[in-house]
């Protein structure tokens, strides 16, 4: 019991980046804009939350200016995508290996300092008990991510707001022609995006490794961008997913250290695994020819009126 | 334009070194440019970081006699090539290349520039003007080992590896070894997560195998996550890897195991000034000052000091040699027997493990 509670509080952790990028990215693809960029606008949020935390010691105005950084940075892509209509998949390329290279630039002078981590949302009596720990111990990413998912289900689900963008990933033309701002509409959405993904990059070094060390979050925003396709743009199958692929991540390294049978099957094949359940639901998914694979219809192409 | 120009150096490289095949003098000279490849960033805290420091300390020892340039974060691969190429052409004398997948572009890239010396860490294949180098890091992870057999309360470590390559092997049996001299109930269980650097994966490693009843923590890997863990959850301990790292974790870094490479750069950066380089086979540590350790940490006992220190003086004079028979595997079959040494070769194709180290995946 105290070790399965053990399990979960590590797959909270682990899973919350992962959550929290995926949802700006699912916001921004249910626009019809694909951007490759996660892993890129995360580690400028990542180095932005850490150099906050290290001068100021404010965990909070940390993830603020993390969350902005990531915004700035995708405001690069929105601009060479949407404005001048560049090919969304090379330039989303293009982000992430500037995001890599500008935050080990930026992160140079700050390497061997720690900072402190952030700590838990409420008070620490009421996490005393080790169940009331698995609900109450972690600190506000946590809840935040949580939260999202619903407010992010109702905007898509439930707002005549979501509806627009709905409209716009789905049909760019037909929305253009009865007079909306398809580029307006992405803009919002691609900073949104940049926004969470800037948001779960501060987390590395707020909540996971109080450190910053280059390239820190190791390919999470491509698992990111696997679990929106895996989650089919759906906002309650991405926080099972996110957790699923945080499950993995974690019950390799738990097996590695306590024996047992699940500690044969070798790390390759456990890094493998989030990306063949990927494989397996799309091929599922296409299987079922009544309904469509729920892709937004006009998902990467550049949008260029008719008239 | 290219072409013709590696075309010219490449043949008037071999112009000139023929009147010298086989005796391999090189020339007295007046300064020197020496260039360094890194697989990694200068900044990562610890391998890297390492190497870099030995370049800083080149410059501080030899002044104007040496320009050294560095390239970092240079995939081993055909991108190394290119790289170690245009460092000869930039005219190096002497290029170091610091990581063992390195080793291919090397062997390639010295023929075609015989008279320039290349130097490359942890590799094995050597040449004409391929000198190698490396350091017997398992002699700290005794001195490590020797500290947890005696701080250990629940007598298990926990070892983050990134591959298991011999290296890493040697460690976790120097550690597993040593631990046992002290406490013979003493384990190590390794965990190898496929990664020199995602910090996040090393920390959430150091979670898995605290919450399943380590103490102690040590790593090879490249940064201080897993001591952050160790320091955050209250364990015993842990150790510093590649460079000081007790910034990280003041009160829980034991102590570290320091690469300092700055020695052995002096010495083939002189030979080269002088003309007397050839390639050597060097396999250095504690007694050449190529393996450091760092300070004990405050927790770590008088009498337990003595302890390490007394395995690290043994081993500066030679004394001790933590890889001296018996030595059982942990299947139980004795691979060493008493009272003999095991030797570089065995030592640098170690994939066994010894008695008291869990079998990884």
């Amino acid at each position: 019991m105290e070790l399965t509670l053990a399990i979960l509080i590590t797959v909270v952790g682990a899973s919350t980046p992962i959550l929290i990028a995926a949802l700006g990215e699912l916001v921004v693809e249910r626009s019809g804009v694909l951007n490759l960029g996660v892993e890129g606008m995360m580690l400028v949020g990542a180095i932005a939350g850490f150099v906050v935390q290290f001068h100021t010691g404010n965990p909070y105005l940390a993830l603020l200016c993390g969350a902005a950084a990531g915004l700035v940075s995708s405001l690069i892509f929105g601009f060479l995508t949407l404005s001048l209509s560049a090919n969304q998949t090379a330039t989303g390329l293009a982000l992430t290996i500037f995001g890599t290279g500008f935050s080990a630039l930026a992160g140079s002078s700050y390497s061997a300092r720690p900072v402190a981590l952030m700590q838990p949302l409420f008070p620490a009596d009421l996490a005393t008990h080790p169940i009331a720990r698995a609900v109450f111990g972690y600190s506000f990413p946590v809840y935040f991510s949580f939260i999202m998912v619903g407010v992010i289900w109702y905007f898509l689900h439930k707002t005549r707001a979501g509806l627009i963008l709905r409209a716009v990933g789905d049909n760019d033309q037909s929305a253009h022609s009865i007079g909306y701002s398809v580029v307006l509409v992405r803009y919002f959405a691609v900073m949104f995006g940049g926004a969470m993904a800037g948001l779960a990059g501060a987390c590395f070094p707020l909540l996971l490794t109080p450190q910053w060390a280059e390239r820190m979050t190791a390919g999470r925003g491509w698992i990111a961008v696997a679990l929106v396709v895996f989650a089919s743009w759906k906002p309650f199958r991405l926080l099972g997913g996110a957790y699923l692929f945080g499950l993995v991540m974690t019950t390799e390294l738990y097996a590695k250290a306590g024996g047992g049978p699940l500690s044969a099957v070798p790390s390759e094949l456990w890094a493998a695994l989030p990306y063949i359940a990927t494989v397996v639901v799309l091929v599922l998914i296409s299987r079922r020819r009544d309904a469509s694979t729920n892709a937004p219809a006009c998902l990467g192409k550049p949008f260029l009126p008719a008239n | 334009m290219t072409l013709s120009r590696r075309t010219f150096v490449k043949v008037g490289g071999a112009a000139m070194a023929l009147p010298f095949l086989g005796s391999r003098a090189f020339a007295q000279l007046e300064k020197i440019k020496i260039g360094f490849i890194y697989v990694g960033s200068i900044n990562d805290n610890g391998y890297n970081y390492a190497h870099n420091q030995g370049r800083l300390y080149v410059e501080e020892q030899l002044g104007d006699k040496v320009e050294t340039i560095f390239v970092e974060n240079v995939p081993e691969g055909p991108d190394c090539e290119r790289v170690l190429r245009e460092l000869a052409q930039q005219g190096c004398q002497l290029i170091f290349a610091t990581s063992f997948g390195f080793g291919d572009s090397v062997v390639k890239v010295a023929a075609q520039f015989p008279d320039i010396a290349f130097e490359h860490a942890t590799g094995y294949m050597s040449g004409p003007n391929i000198g190698l180098y490396n350091a017997r890091f398992y002699e700290g992870r005794a001195v490590c080992g020797t500290i947890a057999g005696h701080m250990s309360k629940t007598g298990k470590a926990g070892y983050i590896g990134s591959f298991p390559i011999p290296e890493v092997v040697m460690g976790i049996n120097a550690l597993a070894l040593s631990g046992r001299r002290i406490n013979p109930d003493f384990t190590v269980k390794p965990v190898y997560i496929s990664t020199w650097n995602d910090p996040a994966k090393e920390a959430d490693a150091a979670r898995a195998m605290i919450d399943q009843g380590i103490d102690i923590v040590a790593q090879h890997t490249d940064g201080p996550a897993a001591l952050q863990v160790a320091a955050e959850r209250g364990i015993v301990g842990g150790f510093g890897q590649g460079a000081d790292m007790s910034a990280f974790a003041p009160d829980t870094q034991l102590t570290a195991i320091i690469d300092h490479w700055g020695p052995r750069y002096v010495a083939s950066a002189e030979a080269v000034l002088a003309g007397t380089w050839t390639p050597g086979n060097t396999w250095e540590g504690l007694k050449e000052d190529v393996v450091q350790m760092g300070p004990y940490g405050a927790k770590v006992p008088e009498d337990v000091r003595a302890a390490a220190d007394e395995v690290k003086n043994g081993q500066i004079d030679g004394s001790f040699h933590i890889f001296t028979g018996p030595i059982k595997d942990n299947t139980g079959t004795e691979r060493v027997a008493a009272g003999v040494v095991m030797t570089d070769a065995e030592l640098l194709s170690m994939d066994w493990y010894v008695e008291g180290v869990e079998q990884p995946a």
